[in-house]
């Protein structure tokens, strides 16, 4: 596969600010700084960062909670996504809602929410404006393969098949949801079998190889812009840890996670470029070296954001009426 | 001016919306070829294309996430619920996805999710429903419940103009029952607006939607006996009228709030808290409620006639309150 040196650079650069960063992010978290949840994608950066890496400014990407990379890729800045976890007013949820549980419009992210796949059917919501403009813009919508088990997930790929919406489906099947093994999850063997429902073309890909989905990925977003429909793309890959900072993960068997450490999908990407050439020892150490900085400042920057002022607690409930409702409430603080 | 019917009025405020904005557009189920299971967009299709009156699957979460989807974007879509019951299908998307969005993400919803509620139509427990509280229960929606056409036309326009998401609940009873004088000139009724629907000095009704109807058949009896009933007409629960509620209270000394959803944990408990924390000290006498009783709307005529509140429910809370 066929990759210039300026994109090998830039691949390698956002999956290494995605893992240093989210290291930091824990690390901030066991010394009590994050004080809620924290979900990482310890080992599945090259899903969000090889997708993500092709959307043009005007497509919307929807991630989910293990897609930081995304987010980077499309300039939501380290500092402000420490800002995030830290409930500073610089996140872009000032506060309102933690970790990756953040949009930005300007940045064309939308949102997900914590019921998984609940941002399914709004990406067919993105993708129908997209028609109903009739704009070449796509959307790339990501969940893990727990989140297709919800009836929100089978009823928005259902519609955006109906409608043949430019929607691209990008599914990290990472074995596990929380504790619960795929087995248990759902009795097909692959996500992607599901696409059939629906009359969607789907993909398997090694989700640990950040050019087996860029390589998916732009199939599917050119697709997409021929308003030829949506594409599922399953990308196998494991959770490299708990589901969240706080889960040990005791029920995963430890065979597997040794075996899928081998297959780590930035050690496999740096050995490429090295391999073929396309950035130099010097080039990776020098990477290593600028996300370090990036990553310090980030955390330094974002603590020096304030935290927001409890007298901002009502604003923004609603676009015309937060003042009618403070001077209503007969809340439990009068 | 021209008499509608309450159908003919949202009909005729959805219509002159999408006129005005080419970004008011229309989703449900069957709303298009066939023009609703009411009728009510009978002819939008072939007006204003299959762009903007989309019909879509049968699927619920999936229209109401497009809906937001497509107004985070900028559009103004207008999802029918085929049933206001139905409306619990989209629950998560509507509460956690809708609602949130401003306030977690600055991002705007302006949409309105339009439903055919309420009872006295033998639809049975799946077609009869009044699922307003939920939602009225959900920072960040705004619940109408219009009862007359006047009202409904120029609330459904402030709906689609608002930049939040609005739940409006057409009462069904009302679509061809109730026919009233409606300009035909641009208007709007702001949001959080009560209105008097008839004056009186002795007790105050504070009611919404169908029952509006009940309340003034009960008043038009009573003021033959000289009892006369104010009736506030709510038009709107969230965000509330709570002024206009508190002055006909602070005028009449005695309250009924009256609502033809179930009994616990409805409006009425809301109202009834309302005027209790702000109006304890105009009250003569206990607040009362009337309201269904708490089981599912049933189908068979003599247990639906039981089970709505009507003019002697409300002809008999009367008398005994007026004895209090």
């Amino acid at each position: 596969m066929r990759v210039s040196p300026k994109s090998a650079y830039k691949l390698l650069y956002f999956m290494k600010l995605m893992r240093q960063l989210e290291n930091r992010i824990e690390v901030l978290y066991r010394q009590g700084k994050i004080v809620g949840g924290v979900y990482v994608g310890r080992g599945q950066e090259a899903i969000s960062v090889g997708s993500a890496i092709l959307t043009k400014p005007g497509d919307v990407i929807c991630p989910s909670h293990r897609d930081l990379g995304a987010f980077l890729i499309r300039g939501i800045e380290p500092w402000v996504v420490v800002a995030q976890y830290l409930g500073r007013i610089d996140g872009p949820t000032r506060g309102r809602d933690g970790n990756t549980h953040m949009g930005s419009l300007k940045h064309n992210v939308v949102s997900y929410i914590s019921s998984m796949a609940g941002v399914v059917p709004v990406a067919s919501g993105v993708a129908l404006s997209f028609k109903y403009r009739h704009e070449s813009r796509v959307v790339l919508c990501y969940f893990g393969e727990g989140a297709t088990s919800r009836g929100e997930w089978h009823e928005a790929l259902n519609f955006s098949a109906v409608f043949k919406l430019p929607v691209v489906y990008i599914c990290g099947n990472n074995q596990y949801a929380y504790s619960t093994p795929i087995t248990r999850q759902m009795a097909v063997e692959h996500v992607a079998d599901r696409g059939s429902a629906y009359a969607i073309p789907t993909t398997i890909v090694d989700g640990n190889d950040v050019l087996a989905v860029r390589e998916a990925t732009g199939i599917a977003i050119a697709r997409a812009r021929r308003q030829q429909g949506p594409t599922l793309i399953e990308c196998k890959t494991f959770r490299m840890g708990g589901h969240s900072a706080s889960d040990a993960a005791d029920y995963v068997p430890k065979h597997i996670l040794h075996a899928w450490q081998q297959k780590d999908p930035i050690a496999r990407f740096e050995k490429f470029v090295l391999q073929k050439r396309l950035v130099s020892q010097k080039g990776l150490t020098d990477i290593d070296d600028l996300i370090g900085r990036v990553v310090d400042d980030a955390v330094r920057r974002a603590e020096k954001s304030p935290f927001p002022d409890p007298s901002t607690l009502l604003e923004g409930v609603d676009g015309t009426t937060a003042k009618v409702r403070s001077a209503h409430s007969s809340g439990a603080h009068e | 001016m021209s008499a509608l019917t309450y159908l003919e009025a949202i009909r005729q405020g959805l219509w002159e919306e999408m006129e005005r904005d080419n970004s008011v557009f229309l989703l449900g189920e069957d709303i298009g070829e066939y023009g609703g299971a009411f009728k009510l967009t009978a002819g939008f299709l072939d007006h204003f294309g299959a762009d903007r009156v989309v019909d879509t699957p049968l699927s619920e979460a999936a229209f109401v996430g497009a809906a937001i989807g497509a107004a985070i974007m900028g559009l103004r879509p207008i999802v029918e619920m085929q049933f206001a019951d139905f409306i619990s299908c989209a629950y998560d998307q509507i509460v956690n996805y809708a609602a949130k969005a401003r306030y977690r993400w600055g991002a705007a919803v302006p949409m309105v999710i339009r439903g055919p509620s309420g009872g006295g139509v033998h639809g049975g427990p799946f077609h009869s429903t009044n699922p307003e509280v939920p939602f009225v229960h959900t920072p960040g929606l705004k619940v109408i419940v219009p009862s007359t056409p006047y009202d409904a036309k120029g609330l459904i326009k402030a709906a689609i103009r608002d930049p939040d998401p609005v739940i409006f609940f057409e009462h069904k009873l009302l679509y061809r029952r109730i026919r009233g004088e409606v300009p035909e000139s641009d208007y709007v009724i702001p949001l959080g607006t009560a209105s008097v629907a008839r004056v009186g000095r002795d007790i105050s009704i504070i009611t919404y939607g169908a029952m509006v109807h009940v309340a003034l058949e009960a008043a038009a009896q009573l003021a033959l006996e000289d009892i006369e009933i104010e009736v506030i007409d709510l038009r709107c629960l969230s965000p509330l009228d709570t002024h206009a509620v508190l002055n006909s209270v602070r005028k009449t000394n005695r309250v009924i709030v009256l609502h033809e959803d179930n009994r616990t944990a409805g409006f009425g408990g809301e109202l009834a808290a309302v005027i209790a924390e702000k109006g304890f000290d105009y009250l003569a006498a206990p607040i009362v409620r009337i309201t269904a009783p708490d089981c599912p709307v049933p189908y068979s005529p003599p247990l639906e006639r039981a089970f709505l509140p009507d003019k002697s429910s409300v002809t008999i809370a009367v008398r005994r309150l007026l004895q209090y």
